[in-house]
């Protein structure tokens, strides 16, 4: 059964709430750097621009 | 597909895309029963209900500790073996590794006031955890402020490998020093110390915030390596203007 957080409520709510915090943040930082990056590099390969080992497998 | 044929960037990403949505959905999956498993767990006997800040603070300082281990790894695989992903390993893991110690010590310190009467001291294990956590600055402002990423890749493998140091000290500073912390109380030579119904559900936390390590550490992965061929092609685009 759940039981109640007692008197310290208080330093278990916000322990709880940081951690969701900094997990959250470092989600959506690693999601947002995805998205940024995958456009980029089809913002590039829409300009015809490739890579080294892209033009070599052409020879 | 052996191992070591993972160890190539392109090969990386395919399996990258295919396994991160999976990944994704188990760790949620083990968080939403690890965190059923929290909200039924008793309260200890001494602690009281403060006990279940332990569910965040003890998983998050393992994985402070695994990630720097980690990241020592990877580092021999840069300067023994100069593999490129094992530098992607090095950098994608440092802001984890960072944001995981900062969870540890917050949680700790909100542990420490209502128990210990304090939200600070500075004894062995909270003082090393806080090194630890410099180090991984120290490692994310090298990669954030070098020029040249292959010479970046060497200090931060020598880095990785000096703070290793510091892992061992962590794990027996309350066996060599007197320590307002309390002593190992999972990881025993002579079985852990709690109960299992609190066990239990911190086993299956740990087991949760592993997966969001892992899960985390290859989506950051993938983004580091799309970032080096966004670099090489412009570095071509300039060679070629």
């Amino acid at each position: 059964m759940m039981t109640a957080l007692g008197p310290h409520a208080s330093f278990i709510v916000v322990a709880y709430i940081a951690t969701v915090i900094v997990i959250l943040a470092l989600t959506i930082w690693i999601a947002r750097d995805y998205a940024v990056q995958r456009h980029t590099l089809s913002d590039l390969e829409s300009r015809g621009i490739k890579r080294r080992s892209q033009r070599e497998d052409k020879i | 597909m052996a191992l070591i044929d993972l160890a190539n960037p392109t090969r990386f990403l395919a399996l990258a895309n295919r396994v991160l949505p999976w990944l994704a959905a188990v760790t949620a999956i083990v968080f939403a029963y690890g965190l059923y498993r929290v909200a039924y767990a008793p309260d200890d006997y001494q602690q009281g209900a403060t006990v279940k800040i332990m569910f965040l603070h003890v998983p998050s300082a393992w994985l402070a500790m695994m990630g720097w281990g980690l990241m020592t790894v990877a580092a021999l695989g840069t300067l023994v073996w100069r593999h490129p992903l094992a530098d992607v390993a090095v950098k994608a893991a440092a802001p984890i590794g960072a944001a995981f110690t900062f969870i540890c010590l917050v949680t700790g310190s909100l542990w420490g006031r209502p128990m210990w009467g304090t939200y600070w001291v500075w004894d062995a294990r909270l003082t090393s955890v806080l090194v630890l956590f410099l180090l991984y600055l120290g490692m994310l402002a090298l990669y954030w402020t070098a020029d040249d990423p292959n010479r970046a890749a060497r200090a931060a493998a020598i880095l990785a490998l000096v703070g290793a140091v510091n892992i061992p000290i962590i794990k027996f500073s309350v066996d060599w020093w007197n320590t307002l912390h309390q002593p190992a109380s999972v990881v025993r030579m002579d079985g852990p110390a709690i109960d299992s119904s609190i066990l239990v559900p911190l086993l299956v936390m740990a087991v949760a915030f592993t997966l969001l390590f892992f899960t985390l550490h290859i989506a950051a992965m993938r983004n580091e390596i799309l970032r080096r061929r966004i670099r090489s092609m412009r570095m071509m685009q300039a060679a070629n203007a």
